[in-house]
């Protein structure tokens, strides 16, 4: 899928960051340790009523790089990034423990304003779910909910949205058309173009090729990658080859805990723990 | 054929035959309607005020005047409706606050329509001094048609997937945002069923409008909201109890209810059109 595998030279190899996959994962963890985190859970603990569906999570998220969450369904992944824009509020009856920081400020602290942090940290979702109404629409609407944009400023910015996603040469006359036409990964790439066009500077993408047939869930992972040097990333997928793919690095959780977490070639190649190579390898999950 | 074969067999021509039984009465309804009163319809009917003691004219009076009071019943109805509606399932806490009010809805339901004609008459006509007049029974036409403009709106609101809802929020939408521009016109289309299906009920209610705003006679239209005005199903009424002639007052009685039914039903269709057209919406 990407050319850069095909003539993978050793400088390649050692210019990380390109695509490369499995650069990141030898070199990941000592050449970010001296980058501020985009994002930090600290000591997180998160609960549905009386059940305690994280605990004490501590993880850091590095820039520009993606980073995989995989485990077992029902084990908190998505509990854990809805976290990380707040969605977890719409759910009642649940507590969050602990602090969540985007660039060294607590988003959970009373002064954080919601829908500031969520322009900041934005999300694509399990099941593509673009809006009732026109593609154009669908791109627009967070340009006019958040700002005084002329209309020219916006048609030029869903434009580029949508060339960012690369969708746009399959709906540039169509764009007045209903957005529910689409196909379910051409959907999923307007949601991702929905998304860019608020211009987040962290994107959260739970499960987002999990209804997607494979030539539509290659189509989304390259574009992720293009993504990668612009934008935070945060996948979370329960395939693995997937994480392998794309990921920088991978998070493991299972039952609420965060298991292991390093860079995507070493939790693949040697995990540490046991359960982590039992998932992987497919004894369980 | 074997018994299980028998069995279906026999129950899916009972479905049949009761499916067929409804359109038999529809059918008979409009048929009998249409046989007595077809032939007293005309122009003249459709437009004229009614002279000589109601024996001859038309209807032009009772027509328009159903048609202002329902109009001005769904103006009223429809803003409360659904102001209740989106608070019910967008705002309120669920809980037992939610369910006692949902309860209370669903009753007002049940309450039978001379109920509320009278309680127009308390309330509005005399508390409130509107009188006998097109604003009384607008009043008390709009509350009987409020619990059914509040049950379609909520459920027009929860058939809205949450999904899109949420979409919208982690644009940094607010909650306001997304309610007045992403989940209300994704029910429109259900709520305008609800409002379109109560006018069907409001314009044949009678009761309602007995002591409110019904006049047994007028030679002309209301010229305010607080004049009375004729309305179709009273004017139906009053040509069956009341006047000397019976024979050629039955026929226009007849006349009036196939003008009224016929009103109803396209309303109906109308609501039947909306509901085909944007069915391709979210649920597609
Ligand atoms: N709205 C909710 N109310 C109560 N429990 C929930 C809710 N959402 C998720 N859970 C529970 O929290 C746990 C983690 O769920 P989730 O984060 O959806 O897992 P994953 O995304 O890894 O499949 C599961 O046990 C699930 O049953
Ligand atoms: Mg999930």
């Amino acid at each position: 899928m990407h050319s850069a595998s095909k003539e993978r030279g050793a400088a390649d190899f050692l210019l990380s960051g390109n695509g490369v996959k499995s650069a990141p994962g030898l070199f990941g963890e000592a050449e970010n340790s001296c980058i501020e985190p985009k994002i930090s859970a600290r000591g997180v603990n998160f609960y549905y009523g009386p059940k305690r569906a994280l605990k004490d999570i501590n993880m850091d998220f590095s820039p520009r790089l993606i980073t995989a969450i995989i485990g077992p369904s029902g084990c908190g992944k998505s509990t854990f990034i809805r976290l990380l824009n707040r969605m977890n509020e719409l759910v009642p009856g649940t507590r969050l423990e602990g602090e969540i920081l985007l660039d060294g400020l607590d988003i959970v602290a009373p002064v954080c304003d919601v829908a500031e942090l969520r322009k900041r940290v934005g999300m694509v979702f399990q099941k593509p779910n673009p809006f009732p109404k026109s593609i154009f629409e669908n791109v627009a609407y967070g340009l006019e909910i958040n700002g005084s944009l002329a209309r020219r400023a916006i048609e030029e910015k869903v434009e580029d949205s949508l060339k960012k996603a690369a969708l746009w040469d399959e709906v540039k006359d169509r764009l007045r058309e209903s957005a529910l036409g689409l196909s379910g990964g051409q959907q999923q790439r307007l949601c991702i173009a929905r998304c860019l066009a608020v211009e987040p500077e962290v994107i959260l993408f739970d499960e987002p090729c999990a209804s997607l047939d494979p030539i539509s869930t290659a189509k989304i992972e390259e574009l992720i990658l293009t993504l990668k040097k612009t934008y935070t990333i945060v996948i979370v997928t329960h395939n693995m080859q997937q994480a392998a793919r794309v990921s920088d690095r991978t998070a493991f959780f299972l039952m609420g805990e965060l298991i292991e977490y390093g860079g995507t070639g070493m939790i693949f190649k040697a995990p540490h723990d046991r359960r982590t190579e039992d998932y992987i390898t497919g004894r369980f999950g | 054929m074997t018994k299980r074969e028998l069995i279906q067999k026999t129950g899916f021509t009972l479905l049949a035959m009761c499916m067929a039984a409804n359109i038999v009465f529809l059918g008979l309804i409009i048929f009998f309607i249409a046989s007595k009163g077809l032939s007293i319809i005309s122009w003249e009917f459709l437009t004229q005020a009614p002279v000589d003691a109601m024996t001859r004219g038309g209807i032009a009076p009772a027509i328009v005047g159903t048609l202002y009071l329902t109009l001005g019943a769904v103006l009223i109805a429809l803003p409360l409706g659904a102001a209740c509606a989106i608070y019910l399932t967008e705002y309120s806490p669920k809980g037992w606050t939610v369910n006692l009010i949902r309860i209370s809805v669903n009753n007002l339901a049940g309450v039978p329509s001379v109920v509320f004609g009278l309680f127009g008459l308390a309330i509005f006509v005399k508390k409130a001094g509107f009188g006998v007049s097109m604003l009384s029974g607008s009043l008390t036409l709009g509350i009987l048609a409020l619990p059914v403009i509040i049950s379609a709106s909520q459920e027009a609101l929860i058939a809205v997937p949450q999904s899109i809802r949420e979409a919208s929020l982690a644009l940094g939408a607010t909650r306001w945002e997304t309610i007045h521009r992403v989940v209300l016109p994704a029910a429109l289309p259900g709520i305008l069923t609800g409002v379109i299906l109560s006018v069907g009920r409001v314009a044949g209610e009678t009761a309602p409008i007995l002591f409110t705003a019904a006049a047994f006679y007028m030679k002309g239209y209301p010229d305010s909201v607080l004049s009375e005005v004729m309305a179709l199903p009273y004017h139906i009424y009053a040509l069956m109890t009341e006047g000397t002639h019976p024979e050629i007052q039955t026929q226009i009685a007849y006349g009036s209810s196939l003008v009224l039914l016929a009103l109803v039903l396209s309303v109906s269709m109308l609501a039947i059109f909306i509901r085909q057209r944007y069915r391709r919406g979210y649920n597609a």
